[in-house]
């Protein structure tokens, strides 16, 4: 199996940038300020190739994700801060509970298509906000106090698995079922497709990974806030996946990298960040409305004419 | 021999209309069967009814002995009907191959998790998916496309790709909706041969919606008419041509050869 | 008594997401977007008439209109700029340009200007006056009146006027209207042209009402004014009024009866039960797509 080769090199290669980078950091070759770009960068990757599922694979145009990010970061705080839990405890059922958070909004969600799932998701994350904000065991509007656990390893490793499993997912007769009804359910249904299930699964796989994300971002910043959650938040994911292209996992990568940095550059200028943020959304839907990569990944590039080559 | 597909009363309303009413369909395994009728007769929503798209009104549909109206597309595909559309359905995004293994969804075991985590059912699985989607490219012609988006593939090849995605799906039943639309004669005359070969090779009873009457005369056994939505007509080809309420709904369209 | 005073603060409420609420849904009826930086024209519509009044001494009817034109104006802009090269886009692409277009204008605003509220000059001397034992402000009324005086008038044109008969035919079936030699591009300009002035008329009534205004006060009562669109039913000119009525009388109960944090969640919560229940809205009729 030719594939399996390409598999074991990825495999390397992401073993190689993580060990670099870790031989740097205990080395104390990187500043705590770029140590923390680091972080928030593999965030940001977990956060847009989770909305990639949803949006790129599926179809389904939700723009409420940084709920499903509040859910794991909530859950996953009151698991250490609250019930002095292990942080990889606290990782997973942070997860879980944004999953089961991702299901509850994926059923009702289903009846309703374009834009009007993407309102119904944007109302369904504001009320997560405002149900944290109410909760005085969680500090309602003035935060939870989180102590600094997340380092490198745990980012990049949620980085590494959150790719795996979704580029696994795509690449099977799951994920395929998921493009068909990204490309038209009717017929995806004809040919026997259970397209509420797929819908419901993309939700689930793509709230678990930001609960993921929100987990590591809670134990990054000290202190967690309902405000850190709202719409903007959401429109900052779409934007990586946007950008990067539907449908593309690198692209939206890619993207998320690209944009982190810019926002770290500009973060003593937040307007000019927005400003620019803007802009560069309304050129690249107005003359490249597939975002830079649209549905290619990053290898096709280098797969000369190769033919083939069995995808599984 | 036993009816596969039998269908009584049929009948759908729009608000206050009524587009379909009264369809007493029946068919028996291996036949090859024609429905036809003017524009707006109500033939593609009797195929919509058929295959879950619209639940029924009023009416039953058995098949196989099994009653299936109002059952959701995908559970009526899975009990062994599949279609293809008026107007081209393809996921236009997807090569020609992925179209055909996503139609062989259904028959495939491996689940979510097996896949997640690339376990040997998942392989075994996704070989066997393969190996038949590209048995079915081979005998419509379209293994050379394999790896084509399907968007760029001409026309008359996306109308074979759609009989070759509906036959992945694994029917009994194969509901075509004018297949030959758009097609010149010698498409046409090349799409029938493989319709007759198809159905032989696959032991299919066939329902076809169409508009070439050359076609519905020379290849099928026997015809169902409508107009407004009602059946007024059914019988072989030569019984349907000299029908007289059958010339008077075509009113002026010829119906020879 | 109480009651019936919060009902009025309620309606008052009420016919500001009204009045945006009909540049959304005639918006979304004649070209299917969602128009997300109508908030933000009536943010700016709030900010025009906070300098016609404070800094030019403008009287208020006049800084009004004024608001209005600049707001009628501003919508054509944007829909000349960015949105008609997208009719024919996907609605993914349409959507977020219109999110892109909402963050830059908020962004435009807090660049020049900071992101400090001003305080709206008072233009009214508060003052009440009792029916049947009830407070009333003048403020209320003068509001209401504006509010039911706009709604009227456009009622007036969509359904007596030569553009409002084109509004309708475009809205309809915009490739028949073009047939008929309706010219489709002018007319879907002028909708954003009233919608953006009705916007702009919210933010200025907006101002006196609560004296408080800033560049991103838009965002929520745009979300909020597009839910009081889809509860009357996308499209429909008194769906909207209807809507924006009853979701804010609904918002003031809920504050009224001390849920104040949970207000917010209040109109969330509506939508997703409109969406999942009825999904055409109150006035809406349910279609199908054609297979």
């Amino acid at each position: 199996m030719k594939k399996s080769k390409v598999f074991w090199s990825y495999l390397a290669l992401a073993l190689v940038i993580y060990a670099v980078v870790q031989f740097l950091i205990s080395g104390n070759m990187v500043s705590y300020a770029s140590q923390n770009m680091l972080i928030t960068m593999c965030i940001n990757i977990m956060l847009a190739v989770s909305l990639h599922v949803v949006i790129g694979i599926t179809g389904q145009f939700s723009i409420g994700h940084a709920g499903f990010l509040a859910v794991g970061a909530y859950i996953s705080a009151i698991c250490t801060m609250k019930l002095g839990m292990p942080f990889v405890t606290a990782i997973l059922i942070g997860a879980v509970v944004a999953a089961l958070a991702g299901l509850l909004v994926g059923i009702p969600s289903l009846r309703l298509k374009g834009d009007y799932l993407a309102i119904a998701t944007l109302g369904f994350a504001e009320i997560i906000r405002i149900v944290f904000l109410n909760i005085d065991y969680v500090g309602g509007a003035a935060g939870m106090q989180v102590t600094h656990q997340s380092t490198w390893t745990y980012a990049f490793f949620g980085v590494f698995i959150t790719i795996l499993v979704i580029s696994n997912f795509t690449k099977s007769r799951h994920g395929r079922a998921c493009i068909a009804v990204r490309e038209d359910e009717i017929a995806a249904d004809a040919m026997g497709i259970n397209t509420t299930y797929y819908k419901v699964i993309a939700f689930a796989i793509g709230s678990f990974f930001a609960g993921v994300a929100g987990a590591i971002y809670a134990h990054n910043f000290y202190i967690i806030q309902p405000t850190a959650f709202g719409f903007l938040k959401s429109f900052d994911i779409l934007i990586f996946v946007v950008l990067g292209g539907l449908g593309s996992l690198s692209g939206s990568v890619i993207a998320a990298i690209f944009l982190t940095a810019i926002s770290t550059y500009l973060q003593g200028f937040p307007e000019t960040r927005m400003i620019i943020y803007s802009l560069v959304l309304i050129l690249v839907m107005l003359y490249r409305p597939k975002g830079l990569m649209g549905t290619k990944e990053i290898t096709d590039l280098f797969k000369f004419g190769k033919k083939g080559g069995t995808r599984i | 021999m036993s009816a596969l597909l039998k269908v009584e009363n049929l009948g759908i309303q729009f608000g206050g209309l009524k587009a379909v009413q009264n369809v007493n369909l029946q068919m028996n395994q291996g036949e090859l069967i024609g429905l036809i009728g003017p524009n707006g007769a109500g033939k593609t929503t009797t195929f919509n009814m058929l295959t879950g798209v619209y639940a029924p009104t009023e009416g039953k549909v058995l098949f196989d002995g099994k009653s299936i109206g109002g059952l959701d597309p995908y559970k009526v595909t899975r009990q062994g009907i599949s279609r293809t559309f008026q107007n081209i359905r393809l996921f236009k995004e997807l090569s020609v191959l992925d179209n055909v293994k996503v139609a062989n969804h259904g028959l495939a075991k491996h689940n979510v998790l097996s896949s997640i985590f690339r376990l040997p059912s998942h392989f075994s699985g996704e070989v066997k998916m393969e190996e038949e989607s590209l048995a079915f490219l081979k005998i419509f012609g379209l293994e050379g496309f394999r790896d084509e988006l399907a968007k760029n593939l001409p026309y008359g090849m996306q109308r074979r790709l759609e009989i070759a995605r509906a036959l992945a799906a694994g029917p009994k039943l194969l509901l075509l909706d004018e297949p030959a639309a758009g097609m010149n004669p010698q498409e046409t005359h090349d799409l029938m041969e493989l319709i007759s070969f198809v159905r032989k090779e696959f032991n299919l009873t066939i329902l076809l919606i169409e508009h070439d009457m050359n076609l519905v005369m020379g290849i099928c056994e026997r015809i169902y008419v409508l107009d407004h939505g009602q059946l007024i007509a059914d019988g072989t080809p030569a019984e349907i041509r000299s029908n007289p309420k059958v010339i008077e709904a075509y009113l002026g369209e010829e119906v020879t050869e | 008594m109480e009651w019936i005073q919060q009902l009025v603060n309620g309606i008052s409420l009420g016919s500001i997401y009204a009045l945006i609420a009909l540049g959304y849904t005639m918006v979304y009826g004649i070209i299917k977007l969602i128009n997300f930086a109508h908030g933000d024209v009536f943010m700016l519509g709030a900010f025009i008439g906070f300098f016609a009044i404070a800094r030019w001494e403008m009287n208020v009817f006049l800084a009004l209109i004024l608001a209005m034109a600049l707001c009628a104006i501003i919508g054509v802009i944007i829909e000349r700029v960015a949105y008609k090269r997208l009719r024919n886009a996907t609605r993914i692409a349409a959507l977020i340009t219109a999110i892109g277009v909402s963050l830059l204008i908020e962004y435009t605003v807090i660049f020049f200007r900071g992101a400090s509220p001003a305080a709206y000059p008072t233009v009214f001397e508060t003052s009440n006056f009792e029916i049947l034992g009830v407070k009333i402000s003048t403020q209320s009324i003068l509001i209401l009146s504006v509010s039911i005086f706009l709604m009227v008038l456009l009622q007036f044109i969509v359904h007596k006027t030569k553009i409002g008969k084109a509004m309708r035919a475009v809205s309809h079936d915009a490739d028949a209207a073009k047939l008929m030699g309706i010219n489709v591009d002018n007319t879907i300009s002028a909708t954003f042209a009233i919608g953006s002035a009705l916007a702009g008329a919210a933010g200025v009534i907006f101002g006196i009402y609560y004296t408080r205004i800033d560049p991103l006060m838009g965002v929520l009562p745009g979300i909020k004014a597009f839910i009081a669109a889809v509860l009357g039913g996308i499209g429909i000119i008194p769906g909207a009024m209807v809507g924006g009525l009853v979701l804010g009388v609904v918002e003031t109960i809920v504050s009224a009866l001390g849920y104040s944090l949970w207000r917010d969640a209040a109109a969330f919560v509506i939508l997703i039960l409109i969406l999942i229940i009825r999904p055409s809205g109150i006035f809406g009729k349910n279609a199908r797509e054609k297979v």
